[in-house]
């Protein structure tokens, strides 16, 4: 079970958005000119102060390569290195920090398990089972998976607001379901999927469940053990963390009935032309040298979310989103697209006679960063027979004021569309 | 800070909202499709193409309104022009969108194209405007395939996108 914060960490968590926008450098600079407005948060967060300072003092006080230096800054920075990987098993609650796996970000972690977990168990006529509001992340390696070995991938489809239908789920797996990949939190629409429900429901037809955490991480606290998520994939930089780190938590049991993904150093037990054996997890699937210094920013950034409060998160969060949906609401021809009952603070919307593209731009001239596009998720756009959306996503450093912003911003495209 | 008038001008709305040309042609001897995966502009251009005369062009598509304002002043510009017209016409065009915030604008061979010409304030909207001019070279080169912004190289240098 998760631990209990002590009464000392719960009053001294910080619930002030005025007092933690000043954790975040970039937040007080300007772009064309004009105060920054970020709210493009889906697609990167920004850096706390503590986050870049751990980056500068690694490279600067413990930089080493690590696991294969006897001397004393090499164990440094391996200690660095598997403090980080505690922090992380502490934050997704894994049962054993080998079941924490540092790779790339949640790409490389999907890659990993289509790639190795695919190569054992899909078989001609099985069966993979995906979303109809996956990232491309989240489809693309289960496809390329799924022709390799023959099997056929399944899509849960899903209804006009945006959110999965289950029942059509439950017709869906049975015992040729090899596994079920879903997203946690949708990065176009914001829902939030029932996912300890899909877990149960694949569970019980005998089918492992790949979580895609990605967009969950930055907005509510995970559990793996009380999901009983089979696989869970996060980006490190979406969570307030440095690019290029993210993790894959899989259940130790898989993880070592698993090949290895990729072959070099740090993998090997032993190695000799005729056999090579593999090494124990979780360097079975960390071949090569790591991002180091980004597994340590990872670690500073998840120390940062436990400085805060996950209540006070999601209580902001939930209001800045109730204020910007009924704000943009007042602007003539606009349609929030993404209406889940359940949503992360996510809006995308599009503008009648007005292209996304053209949002986004005169939206940055005033400062205010979105993000048009299909956001990577372009079987959603065809599903819902739209080119593509505007979409502004917050953080916990985002305020009301912000929100005013980004609804000035679009009454201003309005005004120059006529 | 630049205008957001200078891009979007009365003549870029306009033909926005009502391009030009708009229209399938049955009788095309050319056609190119033309994409933008960026941002999902997509355009059909149709063309017919008599003795190196673009006789007659039309074309169909969705997108923002810089790469659907500058198809349809594309279709405008050269109808009734050579090939080798319709080319200077190109060279002259991919110079102002190019030319950076300052550079010169050739407005006596472009006309109503420098309506166009705030896209140089804007380096990631090049590649909007442009993408009908290259959607044309393809058809009057006569490969048929379709163009795509993410893999031509002719909006480099610059075309921040690439940087
Ligand atoms: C839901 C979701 N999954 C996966 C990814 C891929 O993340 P990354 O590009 O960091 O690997 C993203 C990124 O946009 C995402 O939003």
């Amino acid at each position: 079970m998760r631990q209990v914060s002590t009464p000392l960490v719960a009053t001294r968590a910080r619930r002030d958005v005025a007092t933690v926008r000043q954790d975040f450098p970039v937040l007080s600079g300007t772009a064309n000119g004009r105060p920054l407005v970020y709210l493009d948060n889906a697609a990167t967060s920004q850096k706390p102060r503590a986050v870049i300072e751990s980056l500068v003092r690694f490279y600067q006080t413990e930089n080493a390569n690590i696991h294969r230096g006897v001397h004393e800054l090499s164990q440094r920075a391996t200690l660095a290195y598997e403090a980080a990987r505690a922090k992380l098993q502490r934050f997704l609650n894994a049962g054993d920090p080998h079941e924490v796996i540092f790779v790339r970000g949640a790409t490389e972690a999907i890659n990993l398990v289509a790639s190795s977990f695919g190569r054992i168990r899909f078989r001609p006529g099985d069966e993979v089972v995906v979303s109809a509001m996956e990232h491309h992340s989240n489809l693309v390696p289960w496809q390329i998976a799924c022709e390799i070995a023959g099997a056929r991938l399944r899509v849960i489809p899903m209804s006009d607001a945006g959110e999965l239908d289950l029942d059509a789920l439950r017709d869906m797996l049975g015992d040729r379901t090899r596994l079920v990949a879903v997203v946690h939190v949708s990065n176009s629409l914001g829902t939030i999927n029932p996912v300890t429900e899909i877990v149960r429901m694949a569970h019980d037809a005998g089918a492992p469940v790949l979580v895609d955490g990605a967009q969950a991480a930055p907005h509510m606290p995970i559990d793996v053990q009380e999901l009983d998520a089979d696989f869970y994939a996060l980006s490190g930089h979406k969570m307030f963390g440095p690019t290029g780190i993210g993790v894959l938590y899989g259940k130790a049991k898989l993880l070592e009935a698993m090949p290895p993904y990729q072959g070099g150093g740090e993998m090997i037990r032993s190695v000799t032309f005729e056999k090579t054996t593999y090494a124990p997890l979780p360097a079975k699937f960390e071949a090569g040298t790591p991002h180091i210094a980004g597994a340590i920013g990872l670690g500073a950034a998840v120390d940062y979310l436990r400085g805060l409060s996950w209540e006070w998160i999601q209580h902001h969060e939930h209001d800045l989103l109730e204020y910007a949906t009924e704000q943009l609401r007042f602007v003539p021809g606009l349609r929030i697209v993404g209406t889940a009952a359940r949503k992360a603070a996510v809006i995308s919307f599009v503008l009648e006679g007005v292209h996304a593209h053209d949002i986004g731009t005169i939206l940055d001239q005033s400062g205010i960063a979105i993000r048009t596009g299909h956001h990577c998720t372009q079987p959603v756009m065809d599903r819902l027979g739209i080119p593509a959306t505007a979409r502004a996503s917050f953080a916990f450093y985002n305020t009301r004021e912000e929100v005013d912003a980004l609804v000035r911003g679009v009454q201003e495209v309005r005004a120059v569309f006529g | 800070m630049v205008d957001l008038r200078e891009l979007y001008q009365q003549v870029v709305l306009d033909h926005n909202r009502s391009p030009r040309n708009f229209k399938q042609l049955p009788n095309a001897n050319r056609t190119a499709e033309g994409t933008n995966p960026l941002c999902g502009d997509q355009i059909t251009l149709y063309l017919v193409v008599t003795n190196d005369v673009i006789e007659d062009v039309g074309f169909q598509g969705a997108g923002c309104a810089i790469s659907q304002a500058s198809a349809s002043l594309m279709t405008a510009a050269v109808k009734g022009k050579t090939k080798t017209e319709a080319d200077a016409l190109f060279h002259a065009f991919h110079a102002m969108v190019t030319g950076g915030p300052n550079g010169a604008i050739d407005e006596k061979a472009l006309g109503k194209l420098a309506a166009l010409s705030g896209v140089r304030q804007f380096p990631v909207r090049v590649k909007c405007a442009n993408l009908p001019w290259h959607t044309l070279h393809e058809a009057l080169a006569g490969s048929g395939d379709t163009v795509s912004t993410e893999e031509g190289g002719s909006d480099t240098p610059d075309d921040p996108d690439r940087r």
